[in-house]
């Protein structure tokens, strides 16, 4: 069992954003990165199957130098090499230039199954996992709440959430892509033993020299402009004052409005 | 190529009420662009559904019924949905950022070679130049998206973005469309839908919900919100973080993938407010938000806002409830 596993680095959900001087992005300096969630799910989910079947766990990332930092935390958790995609061309591109590149290099690579985190943080696309399917000409599942791959029959059941607590199985013939919900399995911690080992596996980087992309598929078919804080459409009132003051104040208005 | 054509949603016979908010989308578009407007309904069986459309404000509904679209798999619809836009020619095509479209659009556009501008929370228009509004870093910063692609542009708009309530209703006739489709082009084989064990705990009726997110930082610290849910008589509810890490129980869940709850007066606390929170409780008649990020869009929507630690100001808050009702 062969499984690929993209994973991308975003801004931590608590870092404090600020707005860049052209407006068009967040000042990307100076703040601190985790895994995407989601695709943290996606690397446990990953090393379950493979402790269960045996086989392999490569991870992918796209990205600046910085994201190697997720494909250590990946590696140190058990996932045997890595491939990461570094080119400042490719880093503003759209999810469909993106995985163009990613698609490449997991064609040639060749899998059983494919992995992505369902959304990401930044840019919150949602479209990766499935893109990528119709790129390598495969099938596709999203928002996975369980994966059974059976080498077998080369075939794969999926647990998709639907909406409002509904669910649905289906079964994928192998080779297929799937993106993973959070919450589907308990993401494990490295062990100093699994950092020790982690730094003696491969991360082969890939550059745009590698891949055959012309220009044309480099091109983002949809660019930010401008990036900005939310206008309220709401009238918020915001209590101030030193906690006790503040709670005081709280109280006081929702008695006034018999909210209490 | 002209025209906007919207896909309806459907799923075992019933209509995603979420479609009007796309045909909302459509109508104002074609009405800006002079352009006409189509509803593209896919599925097995389903005509009662395309005359419930018909009476909504648009020029067609298309129907398109194939023994193969009976059960929805994002290649049945990835096909079908491309056949449709072929012969239509639309310039644009409008769909919900529903689970079900997220499945299938991205691989509808990328078949096309094009890509599909996801969950879009509004559009300017400038002229016929249209710039598309999402949102970024779960909704605490919007973008202006430009498009840069040959028609069809396909757009996919989150839930809540346009109000159903706002459809115009007209008459539209019903035409069917052809597609071509055989077994062997669906790899996916689905099962039956279920829903897991019965929910225990019933949020749809609490009068008071004090809601925890991320901010509470740990399973021991559910205790400090538990606090303040009784001195409040209030049901706990959580964010998705907080159920998948298994710190309170998934039917405390609300959200898109949980409850949908409206009480008198919402907690929320050390929630930021992403989209799939915010769809399950922005009907609630009071909301308050205690968060440490100033621009938490929990406090696009609360009534009432703090912006502190929650660690200090939950205890100060139980206190104050506390002496409130001691003094009646």
């Amino acid at each position: 069992m062969k499984i690929i596993v993209c994973v991308k680095q975003v801004p931590s959900r608590d870092a404090i954003l600020r707005i860049n001087e052209t407006g068009n992005w967040i000042q990307d300096r100076d703040i601190a990165y985790d895994t995407n969630e989601p695709d943290a799910y996606a690397v446990e989910e990953a090393l379950q199957i493979k402790e269960k079947l045996g086989g392999e766990v490569v991870i992918c990332s796209l990205g600046p130098e910085r994201v190697q930092m997720v494909i250590k935390e990946a590696l140190a958790k058990g996932a045997d090499r890595a491939i990461h995609i570094c080119d400042p061309a490719l880093d503003n591109l759209d999810a469909l230039g993106q995985a163009r590149a990613m698609a490449e290099v997991i064609s040639k690579e060749g899998f059983d199954l494919v992995f992505t985190g369902l959304q990401s943080d930044d840019y919150g696309f949602a479209q990766t996992g499935v893109i990528l399917g119709e790129l390598l000409g495969v099938p596709s599942a999203t928002i996975a709440m369980a994966v059974e791959a059976d080498e077998a029959s080369k075939t794969v059941r999926v647990k998709r959430e639907l909406e409002a607590g509904w669910f649905q199985w289906y079964k994928l013939p192998m080779p297929a892509s799937i993106s993973i919900q959070s919450g589907l399995n308990q993401p494990r911690y490295a062990t100093l033993k699994g950092i020790m080992n982690a730094k003696k596996k491969e991360i082969r980087k890939v550059t745009l020299a590698d891949l055959s992309l012309n220009a044309e598929l480099l091109s983002s078919k949809q660019r930010i402009e401008k990036v900005y804080f939310p206008v309220k459409s709401k009238k918020t009132e915001i209590i101030d004052g030193s906690a006790k003051e503040a709670a005081a104040k709280l109280v006081n208005k929702l008695k006034q409005m018999r909210a209490l | 190529m002209s025209g906007i054509l919207v896909f309806a949603e459907q799923r075992e016979g019933k209509l995603n009420r979420v479609t009007y908010e796309a045909v909302v989308a459509g109508q104002r578009l074609s009405a800006s662009l002079s352009q006409p407007l189509s509803v593209v309904l896919l599925g097995s069986g389903v005509d009662a559904i395309a005359q419930e459309l018909a009476t909504k404000k648009a020029d067609n509904v298309y129907l398109v019924d194939n023994e193969h679209l009976k059960n929805y798999t994002p290649d049945g619809f990835s096909l079908a949905m491309r056949q449709a836009i072929e012969q239509l020619q639309p310039s644009y095509v409008l769909l919900s950022h529903t689970y079900l479209v997220r499945d299938f659009a991205p691989k509808l556009a990328t078949s096309m070679g094009k890509s599909l501008i996801a969950d879009c929370v509004g559009y300017k228009l400038d002229g016929s130049k249209l710039t598309l509004v999402r949102q970024i870093f779960q909704g605490k910063i919007n973008a202006d998206v430009s498009v840069h692609d040959s028609a069809p542009v396909l757009i996919s708009f989150q839930a809540g973005a346009f109000r159903g309530d706002d459809i115009e209703a007209g008459s539209a006739s019903v035409k069917s469309l052809a597609v071509t489709l055989s077994a062997d082009q669906i790899r996916l084989e689905p099962q039956e839908l279920f829903r897991e064990a019965k929910q225990s705990v019933d949020l749809t009726q609490s009068k008071i919900i004090v809601s925890v997110g991320r901010g509470i930082k740990s399973q021991e610290n559910i205790a400090v919100v538990e606090k303040l849910a009784t001195a409040l008589e209030a049901d706990i509810g959580a964010s998705r973080p907080i159920c998948d890490s298994g710190w309170l129980p998934m039917d405390r869940q609300i959200g898109s993938s949980g409850q949908t709850v409206a009480p008198k007066l919402y907690l929320a606390v050390g929630i930021s407010g992403a989209i799939q929170h915010v769809v399950g409780m922005k009907n609630a008649s009071t909301i308050v938000a205690i968060n440490k990020d100033a621009n938490a869009p929990i406090f696009d929507i609360a009534d009432f806002g703090i912006v502190g630690d929650l660690f200090e100001l939950v205890p100060a808050i139980v206190d104050e409830v506390e002496k409130a009702k001691a003094e009646g």
